[in-house]
């Protein structure tokens, strides 16, 4: 029976020597649930711990402390020929003096299949990944798709409990990065294996995750789904980190059961209203958060949370303009849905026009200084 | 005129290869069919060519012999035929041997940490600033009679009261295989080393991943993918090894005598130019023959390039 979770990490740390000399975290007291079943991406900027992590989960590096389960069993210094994981790597790692059916052939003989076996599992794999016909072509002579679909089969035909993927992506232009990740994503599902996608493209990790881990300087920031991590970002950095965000200092000024009302001193105003998180306490020195899209212009002035404003600057960039407006010296991001055709420039707003934007209180988010 | 070769590619191609390609006409062509044309000569009793078209050169090469024990007018002899036979055999033994050697040696530096790299190939490259010559005289110190290794084994079998007589090393055939080893090895190191270290890390964990353990990851995977640099490295030593003549003079006196040492001879000692000649190129079509065997079956370790 499967165990419940496909992969946990157990208060893991990596450290490594850098070159001059200093001990760093890699990867620093990360503890993660990773289902059976899920699609799991772990995001991050490059050298927040992400791909070391996935290399602590195939073998390839040992965790200097805490334990690495896989189905269940600790994992400990088990080689990663003795991991029922597979990785589909960023490099692809494709041997380039085999043929593409040799590539795929290569882990199932080594699991000791038989011949007849070997083939009727390579022919199925490759039209999973649609590459029928190109058995008899070297790595070479495939284009960077193909190759990196050639990657996938030669990790799946051996059935893994775990795929993991290391950017496998990264090398690919943008269309075909976007077909290549719905076609990833409707593979997971169509198998129910369990993929652990490393990334630092905060989109493809939305587009394809069941949930995402954000991780930073070697730690887990936010885990959740997509939505989770977008709407209630945990802290400052994801709220940063994954789409657009406004900030403002702030203080909680009165708290209830389920309001607050923030001070604002950059813009002498309060919020209210607010939707309050857990943990916070009266007169606490806070961050304010509103998602650039979440704001609205108005035309009419409304009692509460409402700002007036200079329009600084107009960005069109099709599906969305972006306003910059002022408040009190405060440059604040506005995006706006371009719902109607901007040709005519009456639709537009201009530099120096007056405005209100309005805040609704369900869309501030009352972040905790860290 | 400066414009239209600007634009002419294959003109500016012959223009740039012309110096090589004179060189090559004038150094290599030219001698080579001299050669040919003088091993057809017969020598004449003053030590001249004649110039003729006979065949007997190579005839007298292959075992036929008008200088015979029991008085025959002709019989076979089969002394140059060995001397061929112990050359190859040679050059087969020590390029089998410096495989076995470079290998590791290639490996270990290959996976160590680049910044050490460069320090151990140094270190392989070092005795190539010595005179070719002055390091096989060193061998000859290390294993002559009262050499270096003698006298260490005799003073550790007096340390245990053993009776000792000298090893006879010096002028065998197995002096001849080290120093030959000793001279080609770093040949061997380099190629080996070069196409070793092109061979992407992830590709030793590509192996892992999918389930092969150390020994079947060097089969499947490590040995194929160098195997153009242990191509490069066989003809880089195997070719020298066939026909260099200095080893085998001073390591192996009178005792070996190889191709090298035949022609050596027969231009300077026996004054037989058109000998000489014969035997020049029928070493030079045994290597040709190996070779292209070899490296139809291996490759010509083109890959070390484009890979």
């Amino acid at each position: 029976m499967a165990h419940e979770f496909a992969v946990e990490m157990q208060d893991v740390v990596k450290k490594f020597i850098t070159p001059e000399g200093n001990e760093l975290n890699a990867v620093d007291h990360v503890t993660m649930q990773i289902k059976n079943g899920e699609f799991f991406s772990m995001l991050g900027s490059s050298g927040c711990g992400k791909t070391t992590s996935l290399r602590m989960i195939a073998g390839f590096e040992w965790p200097t402390e805490g334990e690495v389960y896989i189905e269940g069993k600790a994992m400990g210094h088990t080689p990663p020929f003795q991991r029922k994981v597979n990785t589909v790597f960023q490099s692809y790692a494709l041997f380039q003096h085999m043929t593409v059916y040799q590539n795929i052939a290569f882990g199932l003989e080594m699991e000791g299949a038989q011949k007849d076996e070997i083939d009727k599992r390579v022919k199925h794999v490759l039209e999973m990944v649609q590459l029928t016909g190109m058995e008899r072509r070297k790595p070479k002579q495939l284009s960077g798709g193909q190759q990196q679909r050639i990657a996938v089969a030669r990790a799946l035909v051996k059935v893994p409990d775990v795929l993991l993927l290391d950017e496998p992506l990264g090398a690919l232009d943008l269309k075909l990065r976007k077909d290549m990740q719905l076609e990833l994503k409707a593979l997971q599902q169509q198998l129910g294996i369990t993929f652990v996608y490393v990334t630092h493209d905060q989109e493809e990790a939305m587009t394809m995750s069941d949930r995402i881990a954000v991780m930073s300087k070697g730690k887990v920031q936010q885990l959740g789904a997509p939505v989770e991590i977008y709407e209630r970002p945990a802290n400052k950095f994801v709220a940063d980190f994954i789409g657009d965000s406004n900030f403002f200092e702030g203080r909680i000024k009165s708290l209830s059961k389920e309001e607050a009302v923030v001070f604002i001193p950059d813009l002498n105003a309060e919020v209210t209203g607010i939707p309050v998180s857990q943990g916070l306490v009266n007169g606490e020195e806070i961050t304010v958060s509103i998602r650039p899209e979440k704001v609205l212009i108005s035309e009419k002035p409304m009692n509460q949370n409402t700002f007036k404003g200079k329009v600084t600057n107009t960005v069109y960039i099709g599906t969305d303009t972006h306003v910059y407006v002022d408040l009190m010296g405060k440059r604040l991001k506005v995006f706006e849905q371009n719902r109607i055709s901007r040709l005519d420039p009456g639709s537009f707003y201009t530099v120096g026009q007056d405005v209100t934007l309005v805040m609704m209180p369900e869309n501030v988010l009352v972040l905790k200084k860290e | 005129m400066l414009k239209r070769l600007r634009e002419n590619k294959s003109a500016q191609g012959t223009l740039l290869a012309s110096p090589t390609m004179l060189w090559m006409i004038g150094l290599l062509i030219i001698p080579l069919l001299l050669t040919l044309v003088v091993s057809f000569g017969q020598r004449s009793p003053d030590g001249d060519v004649i110039y003729s078209f006979s065949l007997d050169n190579y005839i007298r090469l292959f075992g036929y012999s008008t200088d015979c024990d029991n008085g025959q007018a002709s019989c076979f002899d089969p002394l140059y035929l060995q001397i061929l036979w112990r050359s190859l055999s040679l050059a087969f033994n020590t390029t089998v041997l410096v495989i076995l050697l470079a290998y590791p040696l290639a490996y270990f530096i290959a996976r160590a940490h680049p910044l050490r790299r460069n320090t151990f190939l140094f270190m392989v490259l070092i005795p190539l600033w010595t005179n070719f010559v002055i390091r096989v005289y060193a061998w000859m110190m290390l294993l002559r009679t009262q050499g270096v290794i003698n006298l260490g084994l005799g003073w550790l079998a007096g340390l245990f009261n053993i009776p000792f007589t000298p090893l006879e090393m010096l002028y065998t055939p197995g002096a001849v295989l080290v120093g030959m080893v000793y001279e080609f090895l770093p040949f061997m190191i380099l190629p080996i080393y070069t196409s070793l270290e092109k061979i992407d890390n992830s590709l030793y964990e590509a192996a892992a991943d999918l389930g092969a353990n150390g020994l079947k990851t060097f089969a499947r995977v490590t040995l194929p993918l160098s195997m153009p640099g242990v191509v490069a490295g066989t003809i880089l030593v195997f070719i020298p090894v066939m026909g260099t003549f200095i080893v085998s003079d001073i390591l192996g006196g009178r005792q070996v005598i190889l191709v090298g040492n035949l022609i050596q001879r027969q231009f300077l000692d026996a004054r037989d130019p058109t000998f000489g000649s014969a035997a020049s190129l029928i070493l030079m079509i045994m290597t040709l023959i190996v070779t292209y065997f070899y490296t139809r079956k291996f490759g010509f370790g083109e890959e070390i390039v484009v890979a």
